[in-house]
């Protein structure tokens, strides 16, 4: 994996975060937004629950002969003119495109967002290599020229504000001739688009990702709301998608169920503004488009899962609604999570790409309230698979030793219900004995982590199972 | 629910659940109170502690297992199982099926037993024929829906709607009643920080609703969101709802004297 996660420093990343007066102001402007405009969408399809079980249902299908429909588009793919490449691993894929690209000497590569680059770090490795990335993607582009990385899968520069950008475009833009510090949203679009558009122009190659594959007609499908994506794939003489195996699906009809949950969930749009399909290079009476099409299909430990009690997490779709609801991600941001996809989606997928060792808290950073899977328009249940992957750990003993053996002990007593009734008894005394007047508890020596941040409320007085035996001599 | 429950003599056996046993007895006390007044006769199975959530949410499968067999075990011979608190209910409702979906013995135990579980207030508010509840009570309250009373046990307006019978109550809502207060078990000690954060804008919600007192039907919540009030030393009051409900709120609220 080229790109080094740092999951395993959450704790600290969070901290940062939590401290990070200008990130918490970032996320407290977007995070309303989204998520009321995702509600009136869906108030305005009131099939919306059918469609997302349909939606479900088409993935469910596809992964049952995952195999057969992948060959299909490859065979559509080539029908029409284009060449697929199959990459087992990062190193494969970016080993392919590198070769396609030196084979037409390309220097300048223009890119529509694609999380599966960040996931393999293609950047890094073009720029290696002597080849030039030019982000397209308004948010990637501004997080390419800050020197970061996506904090949001579908808004990636979210960590940022307005105040931010207009300092950042200022900075880098000034040496290019826009003098003028912009202050509006609308100008600092502008002034993004006016620099991109010179280097659409410059372009040798073009590469974006695919929301679908579909194997009916070899047509590879990009969702967008800038038009980016079209002038990345277009104007170079050579296109390449980069995707991976779970973006198969059998029809255009599939496609268009999905894209009927897909919006709503991510923008609160009934429909982005682009829906764009590339079927092969460009024909012999097309005006424009590539000479080559290429697609490069990714697994990079996807086909792992398939048939695993995790197998669920492959329908995602890659909406962002699970981040944007969940209050963990509201409060530490995407860049806490340590790597590609953050939040709920990647609580339960980073473990299966980068190992559960390198990412063990994700799954743990979570009070399981469940609000993700309700939002999640491909019924993916997010907190059951991060609860998979505690067992996971649990079974390769990573957690502390300590907190195991507490566990084992808490475990050994419920296990014994005289057992536990009597010390259960005896603890309640000795806390109720020591409870001050007040009713709580500022500071417990072996519940710190709770005392830390808030009193512990004292308790009431004895049990309550043993006043019932008092009172109850006789009961079952 | 089923026909029986007209039946006004219907054993009811009460899950006590581990942190009401420990630190919130009335909880039980009220609970029964009710029930009883109800034409219910209440029993409580001697061999229990736990529903098992500490070692399912650390991933010890194994020995949730074990612990959610002896629940099973034990609760198996009444119809009919209440638990106070809609987290322990939804983890004997509903995760029980799940950790038993492969086993020989206990797959069709645990899903018989799964229909016998009911989450205290989703069980009041279905009970025919009832009579309103007649508490003294009087103030102004908000209710913080606990993630799994919303998420599993489903209950949102049945708390409101028995609320609501109790003619001296205000409610005011929360203005954020469907985000998490930052408990989550062994996570707000695993966490704490990030449960800080959480946790205190649940209390800043709370304290800008208006109300006096806060209910809800999760001890574990009731805890968290009591503690952190403590700690910045807010005044509103901690109580679980079925204390209204019941009329018992001569005891103290929730880490106070």
């Amino acid at each position: 994996m080229t790109v080094n996660p740092t999951s395993n420093n959450f704790k600290e990343n969070a901290k940062k975060a939590l401290a990070d007066e200008n990130l918490q102001a970032a996320l407290n402007n977007l995070k309303g937004g989204l998520i009321s405009k995702r509600k009136e969408a869906i108030k305005r399809l009131p099939e919306f629950d059918a469609i997302s079980t349909r939606a479900k249902n088409i993935k469910d299908e596809v992964f049952l002969d995952l195999d057969f429909y992948l060959e299909k588009f490859e065979k559509k793919t080539i029908e029409y003119g284009g060449v697929v490449h199959w990459a087992e691993d990062a190193n494969d894929a970016k080993n392919i495109i590198l070769e396609l690209l030196k084979s037409i000497n390309a220097k300048i590569m223009t890119k529509g967002k694609t999380l599966i680059s960040e996931e393999i770090g293609l950047n890094e490795f073009l720029e290696e290599n002597g080849i030039e990335p030019v982000e397209t993607d308004l948010g990637e582009y501004i997080v390419q020229i800050a020197g970061e990385k996506p904090s949001h899968i579908i808004a990636p520069a979210l960590h940022k504000t307005k105040e931010n950008v207009a300092d950042l475009f200022h900075e880098i833009h000034s040496p290019l001739g826009y003098k003028e510090r912009q202050n509006s949203a609308s100008a600092l679009v502008a002034e993004a688009r006016s620099v991109l558009r010179k280097r659409y122009l410059e372009a040798d190659a073009g590469l974006t990702g695919a929301n679908f594959l579909v194997a009916e007609t070899g047509s590879t499908a990009i969702v967008t709301n800038e038009g980016n994506g079209d002038l990345t794939q277009s104007l170079p003489k050579m296109h390449i998608v980069l995707a991976t195996i779970d973006k198969v699906v059998p029809t255009l009809e599939d496609v268009s169920t999905i894209l009927r949950v897909l919006n709503p969930s991510a923008t609160g749009q009934d429909m982005a503004t682009y829906v764009t399909f590339s079927t092969g290079p460009k024909r012999r009476d097309d005006n424009a488009g590539p000479d080559q099409f290429h697609v490069v299909i990714l697994d990079n430990g996807r086909s792992d899962l398939i048939g695993t009690d995790k197998q669920d997490v492959l329908r995602c779709i890659r909406c962002g609604a699970c981040m944007n609801h969940c209050p963990v991600y509201g409060i530490v941001g995407g860049h806490a999570y340590g790597w590609v996809y953050p939040g709920p989606i990647g609580a339960a997928l980073n473990p299966a790409l980068i190992g559960i060792e390198k990412s063990h808290h994700l799954p743990n950073a979570s009070t399981f309230c469940g609000r993700c899977e309700e939002v999640c328009p491909m019924q993916i249940p997010l907190p059951k698979i991060m609860r998979h992957w505690r067992n996971e750990e649990w079974k390769k003993k990573i957690p502390k030793y300590s907190v195991r053996l507490v566990l084992k002990l808490w475990l050994f007593l419920v296990l014994n219900p005289v057992l536990y009734r009597i010390v259960s008894s005896i603890f309640v005394r000795i806390l109720s004995f020591f409870s001050p007047q007040k009713g709580y508890f500022s500071n417990l020596p072996f519940a710190s982590g709770w005392t830390s941040v808030r009193d512990f409320p004292a308790p009431e007085g004895k049990s309550f199972l043993s006043q019932w035996e008092e009172e109850h001599d006789d009961n079952k | 629910m089923n026909n029986e429950l007209k039946n006004k003599k219907t054993e009811i056996a009460l899950f006590v659940t581990c942190l009401v046993d420990l630190f919130r007895p009335s909880v039980a006390f009220a609970t029964i109170k009710l029930l009883k007044e109800y034409g219910y006769t209440v029993v409580v199975p001697k061999a229990q502690s736990c529903c098992g959530q500490p070692a399912y949410n650390s991933g010890d499968y194994e020995g949730a297992k074990k612990v959610a067999s002896a629940v099973i075990n034990e609760f198996d011979k009444y119809k009919n199982v209440i638990v106070p608190s809609g987290s322990c209910a939804g983890m004997m409702a509903k995760h029980y099926v799940d950790l038993f979906k492969d086993d020989p013995e206990f797959s069709k135990k645990s899903l018989i037993f799964s229909k016998k579980v009911q989450e205290l207030i989703s069980f009041l508010s279905k009970i025919p024929d009832r009579k309103k509840l007649h508490s003294n009570f009087k103030g102004t309250i908000t209710y913080h829906d606990s993630c799994s009373s919303l998420r599993e046990a489903g209950v949102k307006h049945q708390a409101r709607e028995l609320l609501q019978e109790i003619k001296g109550l205000k409610i005011k809502e929360l203005k954020h009643t469907e985000v998490c207060c930052g408990f989550g078990g062994t996570f707000c000690v695993k966490y704490p920080q990030i449960s800080e954060r959480m946790v205190s804008e649940k209390v800043a919600d709370a304290e800008a609703s208006g109300a006096e007192i806060l209910l809800s039907g999760d001890l574990g919540c009731l805890m968290n969101i009591a503690g952190r009030a403590s700690r910045e030393g807010k005044k509103i009051e901690c109580r679980h709802v079925i204390e209204v409900m019941a009329d018992m709120t001569s005891v103290s609220p929730i880490g106070k004297k």
